[in-house]
């Protein structure tokens, strides 16, 4: 489904070269569920913004559910984010003005989804990730736990092909870290293919099938 | 993303920092009130001048002696010859035409009125009936100059009540004689105290026959000649029936200029709007200022909303989105400001109509609707950097800013 052919990612830092992704080839098929890891300024987060096209490689061919998608425009490239990628971060990214319900619906709102069809989708998420009695707090009102499944409804609520997990656990305590992960493995039991950057083993090996990166070089792969 | 959803998600952003709002409109809302109280009390100031010419008549014509336009330039003013007078015989003959309602020979100067010890220098008028229908006088006691032959110099006289009551006290004036400028003449009416004509205070004016006023200045000449036209729509023939008439009279040199309400209205009208103008136009600045408010104000809201705005990036925001979102912004503030500074400004016109009723300071449409356009217009274009800069913000950078 996800298909990475032959990729390098170059960044110019201080006038020289840095080699962030290096001839980097790597595919995911649906519903997998996959761990990168490796030690901080490897890549790994680097691999992980070229999957949710954030990052554009500076060559090889990005192939997203058959279709090229490595030298969208800003258009299409949001259309595709929007429809096709969960993004989950480590300091969850809500919108503090809004409601959890409402940080939920953002990329709907963002789409252009009309209120009632929203409401309509985020309901059975907000009930099955048992959010339903914080739906109308502010995220400051939430405990950290609380925030990331807020951030985690709102990252699938477009049913997107790929959920990518950037240290989802980084910023939780190690309870609410572990309610985060196992409601992660229980979308991906569902089918929904997950991908999680960490760089803690712990977390990393829960995975079927886990990648090391060092160097923007794939080190290990367990198989896929 | 929806209008509705653009328009609730902007509000909310003003919402969520009100101090920092709460300024921006206060500038917005002072600019617009600048240019639509301002252009307010112009228009109102335009508004009174016109109507008092209008009071006057528009079918007035005024004839004055001497060309200003020619007079450096024709061989008269080089061997010292003065521009012929105007005769009452001038008058008497532009009354017959029929494209002529009234006629009013003008004398004017000022002269001493005495009466028992008490003294007083007064304006004094030499005219005919005719003038108390052109200026739109009232007679208050007695009656006005008798209609008569204009040159028969009788000494009689009109006062208005200022003079009445400096001279005369609360004693009754009618029949009772005054000595203007060392001839004797009897009051036969007193001026209501109504009306203040431009020019001159009908309440301290002195009148008397034009002939009466000749001997006392010792002049065959007239001041000016005030002819009434039957109708306004003859006004152009009228003139050139004037420009003749005159002309044949003296020896067929034009040496007289003619002035009609009209072309005095005309022209303070432009100049009163040209000031308007001019006033809106400065106070247009201050809404400029607010623009430049604005855009500060916006590029601080980006830097410190850089996650978010990465966030709806990576959620699938377009570059075009992230626009409209912060120009929606943007223009919204202007708009509440906007119709803030509308309120605070009529408000301020209606204040300034109550103190000074004579004055309608009630601010035109084109300044309202330039205000609006104005404070609209520099919401945007100053939100247009600060939203560009967002918009090309980039998402990765933006979301590790933690």
């Amino acid at each position: 489904m996800i298909e990475l052919r032959d990729i390098s990612r170059t960044f110019t830092v201080g006038g020289q070269e840095v080699r962030a992704m290096d001839h980097v080839s790597l595919a995911i098929g649906a519903g997998e569920y996959l761990s990168i890891m490796g030690p901080s300024g490897s890549g790994k987060s680097t691999l992980l913004n070229i999957i949710g096209l954030l990052d554009t490689p500076n060559s090889g061919t990005y192939m997203l559910e058959g279709r090229d998608v490595t030298s969208l425009d800003d258009k299409q490239l949001a259309a595709t984010r929007s429809k096709k990628i969960g993004f989950i971060f480590q300091f969850f990214h809500l919108i503090a003005r809004l409601t959890a319900e409402e940080n939920i619906e953002l990329p709907l709102m963002l789409a252009g989804v009309a209120a009632r069809e929203r409401h309509e989708r985020s309901a059975p998420l907000i009930d099955s990730f048992g959010l339903s009695n914080r739906q109308h707090h502010k995220p400051d009102e939430l405990s950290g736990g609380q925030r990331q499944r807020v951030a985690i409804a709102r990252a699938v609520i477009n049913r997107p092909a790929v959920l990518l997990a950037d240290e989802p656990t980084g910023n939780l305590d190690r309870s609410s870290g572990a309610e985060i992960i196992d409601l992660l493995e229980r979308l991906n039991a569902e089918g929904q293919t997950l991908v999680v950057v960490t760089h803690d083993p712990e977390i990393g090996n829960r995975a079927r099938r886990r990648i090391r990166v060092v160097d923007g070089r794939l080190a290990a792969d367990s198989g896929g | 993303m929806r209008p509705l959803d653009i328009l609730r998600f902007g509000l909310m952003s003003l919402g969520s920092n009100r101090v920092r709002t709460l300024l921006m409109l206060l500038a917005m809302s002072i600019g617009v009130a600048a240019v639509v109280l301002l252009t307010g009390i112009g228009n109102g100031a335009r508004l009174y001048i016109v109507d008092q010419f209008a009071s006057l008549g528009t079918n007035l014509v005024i004839i004055i002696p001497g060309r200003a336009e020619t007079a450096s330039n024709t061989p008269a003013t080089l061997v010292g010859e003065t521009p012929r007078d105007l005769t009452l015989e001038d008058a008497q003959a532009l009354s017959r035409s029929e494209l002529v309602a009234r006629v009013a020979p003008l004398n004017i100067g000022e002269l001493h009125a005495v009466r028992q010890g008490r003294e007083r220098q007064v304006p004094v008028l030499g005219s005919t009936t005719s003038f108390l229908d052109i200026h739109h006088l009232e007679i208050a006691l007695g009656t006005f100059l008798p209609e008569e032959d204009w040159d028969i110099a009788r000494p009689v006289c009109v006062i208005g009540p200022k003079v009445h009551q400096e001279l005369f006290g609360r004693e009754s004036a009618l029949g009772e004689l005054i000595r203007l400028g060392g001839y004797r003449c009897r009051v036969i009416g007193i001026l209501g105290s109504e009306g203040r004509s431009l020019g001159f205070d009908t309440q301290e004016l002195v009148i008397v026959p034009v002939a009466f006023a000749q001997m006392l200045y010792n002049t065959s000449g007239l001041f000016r000649i005030l002819v009434e036209g039957k109708d306004p729509e003859t006004l152009p023939r009228l003139k050139k029936h004037i420009t003749e008439t005159i002309a044949k009279r003296h020896h067929g040199e034009e040496d007289v200029t003619i002035i009609t309400q009209d072309s005095v209205l005309a022209t303070f009208d432009k100049i009163l709007k040209t000031l308007t103008l001019t006033v809106a136009g400065i106070a247009a600045i201050s809404l400029v200022v607010a623009g430049i408010l604005i855009m500060n104000v916006m590029l601080m809201s980006v830097a410190q909303r850089t996650a978010e705005i990465g966030l709806c990036k990576a959620l699938g925001a377009t570059q075009g989105k992230i626009m409209t979102m912060l120009v929606s912004e943007a223009l919204l503030l202007s708009a509440i400001g906007g119709v803030m500074g509308l309120m605070l400004g009529f408000a301020g016109a209606f204040g300034i109509a109550q103190v000074y009723p004579e004055l309608k300071t009630m601010p035109p449409v084109w300044a309202v609707a330039a205000a609006m356009t104005t404070a609209l217009g520099t919401g945007f274009i100053f939100s247009l950097l600060p939203a560009r800069r967002a918009a090309r913000l980039d998402p990765i950078r933006a979301l590790a800013g933690h």
